[in-house]
């Protein structure tokens, strides 16, 4: 059986009495590109913040290589509140900073791009290797890590050369046209030496074209750098074209899985996204 | 390439900075105006630079730098008295005890005052870093007062010597000290802004949310920042009680603060070179240039009206409107100051003097700063 790298057990995240996402249990395994996809609201966005720490999730577990890194139950108020499943079955509580998944091996990029807007590309991009540097502010200072600096400027002129932003790694990242400012996203998540990429939406706002650019841009990423990639997406020709398995979810319950054709010809998943009428 | 150019061109920046400030000390009487404002200006260069690297570099918008002045003054204050002079100082309550035979030379004193505000720092950022944007800002105004407050409070009379302040503060002998000082400070100031950890402040600064992503702690680095600017701010403070040879608990207030952040602002919100050169030309033009408007002026027979005792701020706060009106985002924006800048500044006012210049070379060099 293949090897997963995530794993989502149960989680549930509820925000005061709404539950954003309800009980999802996901697993993604090594090399696999997997999608998460579901109409507006689903809570995709959300169990994508669970995952990488920006929400510390209500209820459930999360392993990373078979590591727990987040486990949380109900607590305080929510105890009263709460309307999920499974309460009282992770009685753990580990919690972790985005900063400290990220270093994991978790990389992650934006649905509305968050670039450094006001520095260069090469930039956005070095400033990603700051997470594995050994220095100290002392040793930083006094230039006593030339070694590493320079390195991690070496790497990072690598990974513009691969993904073909080295003809623009001077310029100011918000002046960048906005297929390359997703690719630059991209970059700055790779400069992590990530295992795991998450990402949210990389085809909003994109056309066809680029979105076809993107398909490719996403699979050589995977096979240049051996990632396993987990996205969100709302363009169904990139997810049927892209991911080896589907997962579906809407009211934030998981409605089905699977490869691309049975998530197609799937009558729940057709009646999520463009309803039932009544009259029959 | 562009980088030797920017490391050659700050170079040269802070060389012709130094010919000036020896070429002054050189050849003007010690009591002259130049020398007065030279002083005052890196001094005042020296906090609006740390000042800088808190709400220009990591984006912390912090009003505390007269608490962390006030605490540096006080420091180097109390622990370089001369032993001689203490029982002057202190003639009302007495010198505490441990104090009575104590004094430090004045580097170690410098140091230290940057320790105890760093210190001072560190324990205030545990849960004032929690706060965002402006509570963030309101509760370091507070802690500033708060500092004040306490050092001016009875209970601390014998150290602090209550409202009375303190006098009598040893300074350098030489007319260079400060100078020195100052040019160290923010040149480790430099050096750490241009490290990686540098790079992550302004990342810190552009956007949170992204920078926490790519791996950077949050937590650890605004503390770092704000217990380095504080260090500074510390010990220009100290270096202010050495210029005043007095410090009190007056001599640091809110206004302090508003006076250095105007200093920041004009300069440009993260530019250093920015934050000198207006540092110099706020308090030249505060202190210097425009003192003639405060006393009354005769042309012939004809007395021009409105001089008189505090008309020089008046037409102060009117260029510093007119600046923040036609120089939005300060002096030097968030540049440094370099000489494709300075080509482009006069390329831009004196088009008709590079005119022929400019059709020979590329055209698509465009200078990075405005001026």
């Amino acid at each position: 059986m293949a090897e997963h790298v995530l794993k989502i057990q149960d989680v549930t995240m509820q925000f005061g009495g709404v539950v954003a996402v309800d009980n999802l249990s996901l697993e993604v395994n090594r090399g696999e590109i997997v999608s998460l996809i579901g109409p507006n609201g689903a809570g995709k966005t959300t169990a994508f913040n669970a995952i990488t720490g920006v929400y510390e999730p209500t209820n459930g577990a999360i392993f990373f290589h078979d590591k727990m890194i987040v486990s949380n139950h109900p607590q305080g108020k929510m105890k009263k509140l709460y309307k999920g499943e499974n309460n009282g079955k992770y009685p753990k509580v580990i919690r972790k900073t985005p900063d400290k998944i990220t270093r994991l091996g978790m990389a992650r990029t934006f649905q509305n791009i968050r670039l450094f807007k006001s520095m260069t590309v090469f930039d956005n991009v070095l400033i990603a290797k700051h997470l594995r540097r050994t220095s100290n502010i002392f040793t930083a200072t006094f230039r006593l890590n030339y070694k590493e600096e320079k390195k991690m400027r070496e790497e990072t002129m690598e990974l513009l050369r691969i993904l073909d932003l080295l003809d623009v790694k001077d310029e100011i990242a918000s002046s960048l046209p906005y297929g390359k400012q997703r690719h630059l996203e991209i970059a700055r998540a790779l400069a992590t030496n990530p295992e795991l990429l998450l990402l949210d939406e990389p085809a909003a706002g994109m056309n066809p074209q680029e979105t076809d650019e993107l398909t490719a841009f996403i699979r050589r990423v995977r096979d240049e750098f051996h990632l396993t990639v987990f996205l969100i997406e709302h363009h169904m020709n990139l997810v049927m074209d892209i991911s080896d398995r589907i997962y579906v979810i809407d009211f934030g319950k998981l409605i089905a899985s699977g490869k691309p054709q049975e998530i197609q010809n799937n009558p729940e998943v057709i009646k999520a996204y463009l309803g039932v009428a009544d009259d029959e | 390439m562009t980088k030797t150019t920017k490391t050659i061109s700050s170079c040269v920046f802070a060389l012709v900075v130094a010919a000036a400030i020896v070429c002054v000390g050189q050849f003007s009487s010690p009591s002259s105006m130049l020398r007065t404002v030279l002083q005052m200006g890196a001094v005042y260069a020296l906090i609006a630079v740390s000042m800088n690297l808190l709400n220009g570099f990591t984006g912390l918008f912090s009003l505390g730098q007269a608490g962390f002045m006030t605490l540096g003054a006080y420091a180097y204050a109390i622990f370089t008295i001369p032993v001689d002079a203490r029982d002057g100082v202190y003639y009302l309550t007495g010198v505490a005890d441990w104090l009575k035979n104590f004094s430090l030379p004045i580097p170690v004193a410098l140091i230290l005052a940057g320790l105890v505000g760093a210190l001072c720092a560190y324990l205030v950022g545990i849960p004032v870093l929690r706060l965002k944007g402006d509570y963030f800002a309101i509760a370091t105004l507070g802690f500033a007062e708060i500092v004040r407050i306490v050092m001016a409070s009875t209970p601390l009379n014998r150290v602090t010597n209550g409202s009375m302040g303190l006098t009598k503060i040893p300074g350098f002998k030489s007319y260079y000290g400060i100078f020195i000082v100052a040019a160290i400070c923010i040149a480790l100031m430099v050096l750490m802004l241009n490290s990686t950890y540098g790079r992550s402040f302004k990342a810190i600064r552009d956007d949170e949310i992204a920078a926490e992503a790519m791996g950077i702690n949050l937590a650890h680095h605004k503390q770092l920042a704000f217990v380095i600017s504080s260090f500074f701010a510390s010990i220009g403070g100290a270096l202010m009680a050495m210029y005043l040879n007095a410090v009190s608990a007056t001599t640091f207030t809110v206004a302090v603060t508003y006076y250095i952040l105007l200093i920041v602002v004009i300069g440009g919100m993260g530019s250093v070179t920015g934050s000198v050169l207006s540092a110099f030309l706020v308090i030249a033009a505060k202190e210097w240039w425009l003192r003639p408007l405060d006393q009354e002026q005769f042309i012939g027979g004809f007395k021009i009206p409105l001089l008189r005792s505090g008309f020089r701020m008046v037409i102060f706060s009117v260029i510093l409107m007119l600046v923040v009106l036609f120089f939005r985002r300060g002096i030097m924006g968030d540049h440094e100051l370099s000489w494709d800048g300075i080509y482009g500044f006069f390329k831009k006012t004196l088009p008709s003097l590079f005119h022929r210049k400019n059709k020979t070379q590329d055209p698509e060099k465009e200078g990075g700063a405005n001026g």
